[in-house]
């Protein structure tokens, strides 16, 4: 099989009607590298021709059969050989016969559910792609063009702070709070830690962004934990009574939304770990999740003025946002309001 | 992306501390210190002990001041009763020197000045990270260790008694 295209004697090009028009997103490949893509969203139309070159114009190219496919699939890296795909449409672009001349074949793949955000992980990677196929009798000649899709929420409705008292008894106790449960990709974490008893001698503290990916399911459930960020809130040793503040721009980090058992393929969850260190290196750590999702770029047009003032001191939803967008905007599952804790809740010691 | 102006410059709201505290000495008090080395005994029944002199203000320990003497065999049996008892992993106390009790040696051994010199900075470390950590205190052969006379090795091994929350 001739996976780029250049087969013998044709060249496929794939191109999409509004390429001058349609932003790219960069997007991280397997290999570490970042690279640009057409952006679409949930809903959106893909259009565009598939374009075959002869290289040379006096032979024909005999086919089974020309078609594009439109999929979005699930990738694990250890099984390879199996690929989950979520969607897939296919168009016939023209049935067997004989090219003598380079042509053009157009297509439309209307109004395509893109369900889920491109990721690509360390054990799984969710794709979108086009694919054009020429069928020939020994070998096939196909072009992929990969996609990025990003998923958009709004604000949500419910979006309350977690706040939790926690610690080890008669040694340390402190309370945290995080403004929110729930963050955009660009947003800033606002919080505090606040000291109710310290007997241990700490040395600093900072917060940890921890991305955790879950792949498998029932007892082959492998987690992966990464580091994405340490960021150090405090520098010397605090005594009872002082509050600690916490700003964390979340802008700066590579993030993705948190994606919730996607086609029961796989997790992405975000975890904001609090860690103090003492002055033995002994680790005293709380972790708590946080949601990440991601906020449309668009701007607002036509709100007037004040409206648009109101709207950003209002934390809370407008569906008049959601209007001026456009797109379908998922509703949020499983809302969960963070309970304040009126016990200790434990901290935990590694040494 | 002015709405997250508005984010940025709120602050959540916090007690104001409280002068006392701020000021106040701290509640983290703890210093061990191990010196004074003294051999006792004579010919092949010799050894070394050390005084353990510690000073705290942290309620779990019910002497802010104490004075013991030790010998390393008593750091070895605190430091077994920790791995068995705690779930802890307890830091390393200086070596065995077995070598240095071998006969035949053109120094001192084991009673070499510099020795017991190395030795007495491996045991201040070594106590001064297990006294710290908040599992350990709550071990009762480590308040044996510090501010009890004498080890009593028939001792029933526990925990102490956890003060339920107000």
């Amino acid at each position: 099989m001739s996976f780029f295209g250049f087969g013998q004697s044709v060249e496929v090009e794939i191109l999409l009607n509004d390429a001058e028009s349609r932003k790219r997103a960069e997007h991280k490949t397997e290999d570490g590298k970042k690279e640009k893509y057409f952006l679409f969203y949930d809903g959106e139309t893909v259009s565009g021709k598939v374009s075959l070159a002869l290289k040379n114009p006096n032979k024909r190219l005999e086919h089974q059969g020309i078609k594009i496919e439109f999929i979005g699939q699930i990738e694990l890296y250890y099984d390879r050989g199996n690929h989950h795909e979520f969607v897939s449409l296919v168009k016939d672009l023209a049935r067997p016969g004989e090219i003598s001349q380079s042509q053009a074949f157009d297509f439309e793949f209307t109004h395509v559910e893109k369900p889920y955000e491109s990721y690509t992980g360390q054990n799984v990677k969710l794709r979108y792609f086009l694919r054009a196929t020429i069928s020939r009798r020994l070998n096939d000649v196909v072009k992929e063009m990969d996609i990025v899709v990003h998923t958009l929420s709004t604000y949500p409705e419910l979006n309350s702070s977690i706040k939790m008292e926690v610690g080890i008894e008669d040694c340390l106790h402190i309370e945290f709070e995080y403004n929110k449960s729930k963050y955009h990709l660009k947003d800033v974490i606002v919080g505090k830690i606040y000291f109710l008893l310290v007997r241990i001698k700490i040395k600093h503290m900072e917060i940890d962004i921890i991305k955790r990916e879950t792949t498998g399911t029932g007892p082959n459930v492998y987690h992966e934990n990464d580091t994405i960020a340490k960021y150090e809130i405090m520098d010397g040793a605090p005594v009872r009574g002082e509050s600690i503040p916490i700003r964390l721009f979340l802008a700066g980090y590579e993030l993705t939304p948190t994606m919730r058992d996607i086609n029961k393929k796989f997790s992405v969850r975000y975890y904001l770990n609090l860690v103090l260190i003492d002055e033995e290196e002994r680790r005293y750590f709380k972790q708590q999740e946080v949601v990440l999702w991601r906020k449309g770029d668009i701007v607002r047009k036509s709100m007037s003025h004040q409206a648009a003032i109101a709207s950003q001191r209002f934390e809370g939803t407008t569906s008049l946002v959601a209007e001026e967008w456009g797109l379908p905007c998922p509703k949020w599952q499983g809302e969960t309001q963070a309970r304040e804790a009126t016990s200790l809740g434990v901290l935990d010691v590694v040494l | 992306m002015s709405d997250t102006a508005v984010a940025d410059t709120r602050r959540l709201n916090s007690k104001p501390q409280d002068l006392t505290d701020a000021y106040g000495p701290p509640s983290n008090f703890l210093e061990i210190d191990i010196f004074n080395p003294q051999t006792v005994g004579v010919g092949r029944a010799r050894f070394t002990t050390y005084e353990v002199r510690m000073r705290t203000n942290l309620p779990i320990f019910k002497l802010k001041e104490s004075c013991v003497r030790r010998r390393y065999s008593d750091f070895e049996w605190l430091k077994n009763e920790l791995e068995r008892d705690s779930k802890i992993v307890v830091p390393p106390l200086p070596g065995k020197a077995l070598k240095r009790q071998l006969p035949f040696r053109g120094d001192e051994g084991i009673f070499e000045e510099s020795f017991i010199e190395e030795r007495r900075q491996g045991l201040e470390q070594f106590i001064n990270k297990i006294a710290g950590h908040p599992l350990a205190q709550n071990e009762r052969c480590l308040h044996m260790f510090l501010q009890e006379e004498a080890i009593d090795r028939n001792y029933v091994p526990g925990k102490l008694a956890t003060h339920p929350l107000a």
